[in-house]
């Protein structure tokens, strides 16, 4: 391994002159910098902090050992969900062990000084960073929408690496942050896809989940998307790609801003690999993100990533007049919440009984009843994780079907898409 | 079979080579207490790491992974030594700050990708890794049986 230089700023930090916190800190990210192969170190804008999510007691133990070495974000930082509702505190279930600890440590990252905004979307919430700023954010789909969408310059930064990269206020120089790596290697010919299906939000988490798992942290551009595609899908399409591969990059040709036209997107380059996405590797895809062949449903979940306004919009047309027969779960953001509470919406969707989840979500903490049951959602990433962290078995289908379904609580999907 | 790689993070360990057949990501995909694969969707779900020498390309999906790596080596229940196929950010940030809190940590090595193809056959088989080097025992009568 060759060392990362550092300037004589970055050398003095290191050497504990702004502090024991801030020598703690640059010595992980100098020591992932030396692991990385980066050369040198790169000054960061902002940060997105995915650390204050509870695991387990190591990841309190090190953010109070930071809060007692008075430590501090030497950038603006956003912080990523908790484990806990801290709006409505009874929703989420578990020991007073648990409890207390996701409790401290959220708020070890509050004394840090990151602002709670507690969302996986902090670019819901107004934290968008400029085209070609370099940054440090955690969590994946939101390291994935601000490479992609914002064409902000981030690594997946996990946890710990985030908070460190913000007190120090510096990330290696190296992977996404250098444009070399941001250059398509491959590219997705979209042509073959059902122009009405690549219209329908149902259509993104699968291309997303289809993504992943084909290029896996290789940086692809799609072609044949070129003026249909909203925020919100390429959110999803690239939250499901960051659970089935590696993806921390993806282009949309004609819509993403590093990818004008092709050419721009692969830098001048031939591509490495050219895959036309046939309709039977899209459908595999979509088999892949349901595990419950049941035909009926105990609950739904949305909003991985978080449910955005737009989002509620769409899902207020759908509401029935009658009330859903299982749970319904929306998971937002409280930026979006209060918004919604402020246009004085949120009693048409209490009248539903839709359970919105603020702060948190359905698969990261205990919410969803204890049981072996069947979850529907219309999100890759939940219909990724929900099976491993929630115990349940999960069905994939459009916002449409999952309102039908929670209208009769059996499955209704809308096959005739996919055929 | 004798493989000299980059010492990711030092030490030495000797166990049984787990090979993983399908990456996984840590965080949903591995159980924090138990040490074991958690994702019921993995072809070796139910399989533990702890005490191993895991074998794998990198980690996939979520940067959480890192936190679930520190409660592995918090918990004793990590891998005893870990062999790359590409240095994994991710993962290897779990290591850094479990030393920094003062928890024992185990060898991670970087080979490279025929590295790990080698190792793909020697699944079971005991090696030992000291300095960034992996030290496979070519005795088959070191063989485990199915565990």
């Amino acid at each position: 391994m060759t060392p990362t230089q550092l300037s004589s700023h970055d050398a003095a930090m290191l050497a504990g002159d702004s502090g024991p916190a801030t020598r703690l800190a640059m010595r992980i990210v100098v020591r992932m910098g030396d692991i990385l192969g980066a050369r040198e170190l790169v000054e960061i804008t902002s940060s997105h902090i995915d650390g204050c999510l509870y695991h387990g007691d190591g990841g309190v133990e090190f953010a109070e050992r930071l809060v007692d070495l008075d430590a501090k974000v030497a950038v603006p930082a956003t912080l990523n969900v908790g484990a806990l509702d801290l709006l409505n505190p009874a929703r989420v279930r578990g020991g007073d062990h648990r409890r207390e600890m996701a409790l401290r440590q959220m708020r070890a990252y509050q004394a840090l000084g990151c602002t709670p905004t507690w969302t996986c979307a902090p670019y819901q919430a107004g934290h968008r960073p400029a085209p070609g700023e370099h940054v440090a954010w955690g969590e994946s789909n939101a390291v994935c929408f601000a490479n992609s969408v914002l064409g902000a310059r981030t690594n997946r930064y996990g946890d710990f690496m985030d908070i460190c990269c913000a007190i120090a206020g510096r990330a290696p120089r190296t992977g996404l942050h250098m444009d070399d790596n941001r250059r398509a290697t491959v590219v997705v010919d979209t042509s073959a896809i059902d122009p009405g299906l690549k219209r329908r939000d149902v259509f993104y988490p699968v291309l997303g989940t289809w993504l992943g798992a084909t290029v896996d942290d290789r940086v692809a551009a799609i072609t044949g998307l070129r003026g249909n595609v909203t925020e919100d899908q390429l959110k999803a399409m690239g939250a499901a790609a960051a659970s089935s591969g590696a993806v921390g990059l993806f282009h949309v040709v004609g819509v993403t801003p590093e990818a004008p036209d092709l050419e721009t997107a692969l830098g001048g380059t031939a591509p490495q690999t050219v895959i036309e996405l046939a309709p039977q590797g899209l459908r595999g895809a979509r088999d892949t993100l349901s595990t419950s062949t049941a035909d009926s449903i105990d609950a739904v979940a949305v909003g991985s990533p978080h449910f955005s306004l737009t989002e509620f919009d769409l899902l207020e047309a759908l509401l029935p007049s009658t009330r859903f027969s299982v749970p319904f779960y929306v998971c937002t953001g409280r930026s979006e919440y209060r918004q919604l509470e402020q246009a004085g919406r949120l009693g048409r969707f209490d009248n539903a009984g839709i359970e919105i989840v603020v702060d948190t979500c359905v698969v990261v903490t205990p919410i969803l009843p204890p049981q072996d049951g069947v979850l529907m959602t219309n999100s890759g990433k939940f219909a990724h994780y929900t099976p491993s962290n929630t115990g349940y078995g999960v069905v994939y289908g459009s916002l449409e079907d999952c309102v039908r379904s929670a209208t009769s609580g059996r499955v209704v999907r809308d096959e005739g898409l996919w055929s | 079979m004798e493989l000299t790689g980059t010492a990711l993070h030092g030490g030495s360990a000797t166990g049984r080579l787990f090979v993983l057949q399908k990456p996984v990501s840590f965080w949903g995909g591995v159980d924090p207490l138990k040490g074991t694969i958690a994702d019921p969707r993995h072809p070796q779900y139910g399989e533990p790491l702890a005490g191993r020498i895991l074998v794998m390309q990198r980690t996939i999906g979520s940067s959480s992974s890192s936190a679930i790596m520190l409660e592995l080596l918090r918990n004793g229940v990590s891998p005893a030594g870990i062999v790359l196929g590409r240095p994994d950010a991710i993962l290897m940030l779990g290591v850094l700050v479990a030393e920094e809190l003062g928890h024992p940590t185990v060898p991670v090595v970087q080979v490279d990708e025929a590295g790990i193809g080698r190792l793909a056959h020697a699944e079971g088989l005991r090696a030992t890794i000291t300095n960034g080097v992996v030290a496979v025992e070519r005795s088959a009568s070191s063989r485990q049986g199915s565990a």
